[in-house]
């Protein structure tokens, strides 16, 4: 009986993937340079997703438009985060970061819980339920943009590390910090620009989701520790395995969503995990970190 | 000095002694009337205002303050000499461990009852937390049977559980269905996979057969659960005359939006039992073509009675949600009040016995008077509602209807 569905299937879960990926993206890029795990990358999700909606709400922005807007806010946002709050707090010591960004998540969704309750919100876009119709499966207009659009910026961050001075400066303090000091790149500047970019591609995630999602303080849980999973999946601080782990933690979780039913769909994205780790400790792209 | 001292004599006349005198007297009489004000009567009010169910939480708490502002604007609880009630709030944090803390710091606080706390896990942990104190504990949701069945003297319930919940939508949709010509003889059950959605399954697979309704399959999800395209695709190929979901608010919120993506539409409608959002009027008015037709067996008020009128206006102009946890909330702290009101003493041994010989009948829920046998509400009963035209409407039972039942629901 589910054999006809078993296209339609890996079809949903490659676009949900795609968003497990560009969730991911930024939280690697924080990786690979700063050797931070950063516990309020979920927070800042949930804040980009309200950010995204009131501009859809109150000012009738549109979430693929306010992309435009929001990665920039959210890259100064990231920046100053790190130059005034964490930076000051590292002292040397990672679990510092560790202690800290764990704080900033209790703080932010404390404070939005605070601000804007917990009401559920999502919008109504006019694109909201219309769908391509492959035959097989109608797949929504927005997680079709959802899904090429997290390409595009999987693309776009990969181009920015591979052909700017800027990429080329972060994959430097990323290898050898003190080296690259000593040849003049502004370590703490390039540190707070990696946080920047990271937090950007955070809400370049959350413009693509809001269409086809709800909002609460808590909903960053919901994707957070999936974002971690791809990450390490990928290997740590490489882009192209956050996509690829992305991608195929979507089709893993609606796969087995679809064999052993969706209460244990989850399973399978843990299960790819653990024999990732047992068998592969560096991530599917790891050497290329 | 001595000009201070000179113009308090030369102010020395008649009519100042006068004025002075009842100023001294005024003062002197002060602490005499202030110890004739009554001291206030604390109530609990314990929910989930933060964690996963913090929009219910929230949602509780502000129906129960809003009655709470109204018995005190009323002149409070007038057999204790106007005593004003006095909410001491609390957090369950949607843990079962924190709540029973916070029961701990409730009795500490000297409340003399607690009202919530909206989860039935909660609820299974504060009851017994509150057993120990000897604190009534008037549960406001809770729908699990075991809640009210551990003997606990302290523990009553306001709303309808679990069993009667489903005995009650059986016979409803028995007989919806019976006078549609048995448009329904088969069903999909959507559950989340919590206590509430997985007992709600069973005793649904248990009960549907014997009311002529084939179980086709019963699909569970966790919650918070990302993506319901898996459940649609799998509704849409085996094609039922009808699906019954059980779960929270988010989730049934992204199972009717995918259900309507995937153009996934069933013959007789979608029977919700309990359904998160299938009773929330910011629900239908945001999805009305995903809402519109959807019926829900849940709690919910009445919406016949004048005074339901006036709760619905009131909560419309805070611009709240009309849910039905401000519902029971509002509902739960009138209960309370009259039980503060008959109670020999403010005591809590005392509100205890007048919460079990409560009889109180002036509510907004479609009860009878209230009665507690072994800490149940036996005048509690849900309502079936029906979203039409984007309104959500009473269809069943009759007498408390407001609108006729779409069913089977139109197609095209």
């Amino acid at each position: 009986m589910l054999g006809g569905l078993l296209v339609p299937a890996v079809i949903n879960g490659l676009a949900l993937g795609a968003i497990y990926a560009l969730t991911a993206l930024g939280l690697t890029l924080i990786y690979g340079v700063l050797h931070i795990i950063n516990f309020a990358h979920g927070s800042l999700l949930m804040l980009a997703l309200y950010a995204a909606l009131f501009l859809y709400t109150l000012g009738g922005v549109d979430p693929y438009v306010a992309i435009l807007v929001l990665m920039p806010a959210f890259f100064a946002a990231g920046y100053v985060l790190q130059r005034l709050v964490i930076q000051p707090a590292w002292h040397g010591r990672d679990e510092n970061v560790l202690l800290v960004t764990l704080g900033l998540a209790i703080v932010i969704d404390n404070l939005a819980l605070w601000l804007w309750t917990s009401t559920t919100r999502s919008i109504d876009s006019r694109y909201a339920f219309e769908v391509v119709d492959l035959g097989v499966a109608f797949i929504p207009i927005a997680k079709l943009v959802g899904f090429f659009g997290a390409l595009a910026f999987g693309a776009l961050l990969w181009a920015l590390m591979t052909f700017t001075d800027l990429g080329k400066a972060i994959r430097a303090v990323a290898r050898e910090r003190e080296g690259a000091r000593l040849v003049g790149v502004r370590v703490e500047h390039i540190y707070a620009m990696t946080f920047g970019i990271g937090t950007a591609m955070v809400a370049a995630a959350a413009c693509l989701l809001l269409p086809t999602f709800y909002v609460t303080p808590q909903v960053g849980y919901a994707f957070v520790l999936v974002a971690f999973t791809t990450v390490v999946l990928g290997g740590m601080g490489s882009f192209p395995g956050a996509l690829f782990a992305g991608l195929l933690l979507g089709v893993v979780e609606a796969l087995c969503g679809l064999y052993l039913g969706e209460s244990l769909g989850q399973i399978g994205i843990f299960v790819v995990f653990i024999l990732m780790v047992l068998f592969r400790p560096t991530g599917l792209f790891g050497a290329r970190a | 000095m001595s000009r201070r001292t000179m113009r308090i004599g030369s102010g020395l006349t008649r009519r100042n002694v006068v004025l002075g005198a009842a100023g001294a007297a005024a003062t002197l009489g002060m602490p005499g009337i202030l110890t004739a004000q009554p001291a206030n009567l604390k109530i609990g009010i314990l929910h989930p205002v933060t964690g996963g169910l913090a929009y219910e939480g929230e949602q509780c708490r502000k129906g129960a303050l809003l009655a709470l502002e109204e018995i005190n604007a009323a002149g409070g609880i007038k057999s204790k000499g106007g005593a004003k009630i006095e909410a001491v709030l609390a957090d369950a944090q949607s843990k079962p461990d924190v709540g029973a803390a916070e029961v701990d710091r409730l009795a500490e606080a000297g409340v003399l009852a607690i009202q919530g706390p909206f989860a039935s896990g909660i609820a299974l942990a504060t009851t017994q937390a509150a057993a120990k104190h000897n604190l009534p504990h008037l549960v406001d949701v809770g729908v699990v049977d075991q809640i009210v069945t551990r003997g606990l003297p302290n523990t009553f319930r306001f709303a309808p559980g679990f069993g009667k919940i489903t005995g009650f939508a059986l016979d409803a949709l028995q007989k919806i269905n019976t006078d549609a010509g048995g448009a329904a003889k088969t069903a999909f059950i959507v559950h989340e996979d919590g206590a509430f959605g997985s007992g709600m399954a069973k005793l649904l697979n248990e009960k549907l057969p014997g009311i002529g309704i084939q179980v086709m399959q019963t699909l569970s999800h966790p919650s918070p659960q990302r993506d319901f395209t898996n459940i649609a695709l799998q509704i849409r190929q085996g094609n039922p005359d009808l699906i019954i979901p059980s779960n929270y608010k988010n989730e049934f919120i992204l199972m009717a939006r995918t259900l309507q993506q995937q153009r996934v539409r069933p013959k007789a409608g979608i029977y919700a039992l309990l359904g998160g959002a299938a009773s929330n009027v910011a629900f239908a008015k945001q999805y009305p073509q995903a809402a519109e037709y959807i019926m829900d067996c849940n709690h919910w008020y009445n919406p016949t009675k004048e005074l339901s009128k006036v709760f619905a206006k009131k909560v419309a102009d805070k611009g709240w949600d009309l849910t039905y946890e401000l519902m029971l909330n509002y509902s739960c702290m009138r209960v309370l009040a009259d039980a503060l009101e008959r109670a020999s003493e403010p005591s809590r041994a005392a509100v205890t016995a007048a919460l079990a010989s409560s009889t109180y009948g002036d509510h907004i829920m479609p009860y009878g008077p209230t009665k507690f046998v072994n800490g149940q509400n036996e005048g509690a009963q849900p309502a079936n509602t029906q979203i039409l035209k984007g309104s959500v409407e009473v269809i069943y039972p009759a007498e408390f209807a407001s609108a006729k039942v779409a069913f089977p629901i139109p197609q095209g």
